[in-house]
């Protein structure tokens, strides 16, 4: 049989027997994702509304910076943390290195400027149509942005998941502030890079595979959810 | 009636005092002497850029005037007053939230500082929506309405602060003509109650309909300020005679 069907066929047969290392990974790359994007999305919608609705000194520069953080790479990510965690660094003696928590904080570092430079682009256009008003109520720039939060909460929410989408599909900051250790540190990206190299080729395609489905899940939900709320609200 | 708030606490009369705008260096409004004065209907006319809805929005407060000063009864700056939810303002293009109708009205009414004798906000909003014919609208979705049912929507916004002051700039601007006739009802019924009514308009006829008075901009000055009747008949400036012969 040509090799990329064996695995092809391998991997389905992983999947629909549930394996258990398989869903090991899976559950584990999906709790860290899942925790990095809920802190993320607290500390980027708040940095978000902020820069929308206040003027400052210097905030050009603070939104052309987060701007710029979207882009930052996640290996360059995965070093500082790596640094900063690692025994010598002035984090280490919290002893997080190579532990689940080291990678959400590299993933909530990864994917907070992005909620954040995405939500203040949302929420300054909505500031814009509705300055206006609010000051015309007398309501002040903190209700301002909580009430502005919630009308936006169906673009903010896909925002989220499009950073859940990017935090599930990292590798390599996780791979270097996790270490790749099995059952304790070995994400579905991490776990295909290494099977990959081993020639386990089923567990990395049907890795491959269950990563891809949920990515496009994330994106079936956000496109969803965009077009119910402006079916809904108008 | 409009319920007034305590004597020391009134808004109206507002002056404008030698009160001028600048944008970017850019004169907008100059040497502005204006005083609206209770149960008036003022509506301010001028062509286009001649600083009609930064008038508007100077005397309402959203915009701090660059010389001179804007204030009410007591004295103070109505930028910065704390009567707030005395006055209200109704825009050319309304702005609703992504709720229903009942909860962008109740959003206002939560956000005032309410008396005792004042009934809960959730009924307030109610009786706003009424006031205004949406009642039966009120748990449809705000921005699926049309443009005239936005802008009620809107006037009951303003209308469920109780305002002693309702400023409406170009309220009908975008409106189809019945539209444009309900809310000028609302105007009138709002007037009839006892509130003070600022607006403006481009729409000559519907100047003659609502105004007490007229203020005509010309070029970011006021070239006069006139009783309605006679700005129609008899305007005091050429500025005034050129506007209503549409030479302006």
């Amino acid at each position: 049989m040509n090799p990329f069907f064996a695995a092809l066929a391998g991997a389905v047969d992983l999947i629909t027997h549930a394996d258990q290392k398989l869903v090991d990974i899976i559950s584990l790359s999906l709790k860290v994702s899942a925790t990095a994007v809920v802190i993320a999305s607290v500390l980027g919608l708040a940095i978000g509304a902020i820069v929308s609705v206040t003027r400052f000194t210097g905030r050009g520069m603070v939104i052309a910076a987060l701007n710029a953080t979207m882009g930052l790479p996640p290996v360059v990510i995965g070093l500082v943390v790596y640094l900063l965690l690692s025994r010598a660094g002035p984090l280490g003696h919290y002893g997080l290195l190579f532990t689940p928590p080291a990678m959400v904080i590299a993933q909530v570092i990864l994917i907070t400027p992005i909620i954040a430079a995405l939500s203040r682009q949302i929420l300054e256009d909505a500031w814009r149509e509705y300055q206006d008003q609010f000051a015309s109520l007398g309501i002040k720039n903190a209700s301002a942005a909580a009430t502005l939060i919630w009308d936006c909460r169906f673009s903010l929410v896909t925002i989220a998941l499009a950073g859940l989408g990017r935090a599930c599909a990292e590798v390599g900051a996780v791979m270097i502030v996790g270490g790749n250790i099995d059952g304790v540190t070995r994400t579905m990206t991490t776990a295909i890079a290494l099977e990959t190299t081993k020639g386990d080729l089923p567990l990395a395609l049907s890795l491959g595979i269950v990563l891809v489905a949920i990515v496009l899940a994330i994106n079936i939900v956000a496109q969803w959810l965009k077009s119910f709320a402006e079916r809904r609200y108008g | 009636m409009a319920s007034q708030p305590p004597a020391a606490l009134r808004l109206l009369p507002v002056r404008a005092e030698n009160a001028a705008v600048a944008f970017a260096g850019k004169s907008i409004l100059r040497g502005i002497d204006l005083e609206i004065t209770k149960n008036t209907r003022t509506v301010i006319m001028g062509s286009n850029g001649a600083g009609k809805s930064t008038l508007l929005r100077l005397l309402h407060g959203l915009l701090l005037p660059t010389a001179g000063r804007v204030v009410n009864a007591v004295g103070e700056p109505v930028a910065t007053q704390v009567l707030r939810q005395h006055d209200a303002m109704l825009f050319q293009r309304p702005v609703m939230l992504r709720a229903s109708a009942l909860d962008n009205v109740l959003y206002a009414a939560k956000h005032q500082v309410r008396g005792i004798t004042m009934p809960p906000p959730h009924v307030s909003a109610l009786n706003a929506l009424q006031s205004v014919g949406l009642a039966e609208l009120a748990n449809r979705p705000a921005r699926v309405l049309s443009g005239g049912e936005q802008q009620r929507v809107a006037f009951a916004r303003a209308l469920v602060r109780d305002p002693e002051i309702l400023y409406l700039d170009e309220p009908t601007a975008s409106l189809d003509p019945q539209s444009a006739r309900q809310i000028e009802a609302l105007i009138l019924a709002a007037a009839g109650r006892g509130v003070t009514i600022v607006m403006t308009t481009h729409n000559l006829a519907q100047a003659k309909r609502l105004a007490s008075q007229i203020v005509l901009l010309n070029d970011g000055a006021i070239a006069e300020i006139t009783p309605a009747t006679q700005f129609f008949n008899q305007p005091r400036s050429a500025a005034g005679r050129a506007f209503v012969e549409g030479e302006s």
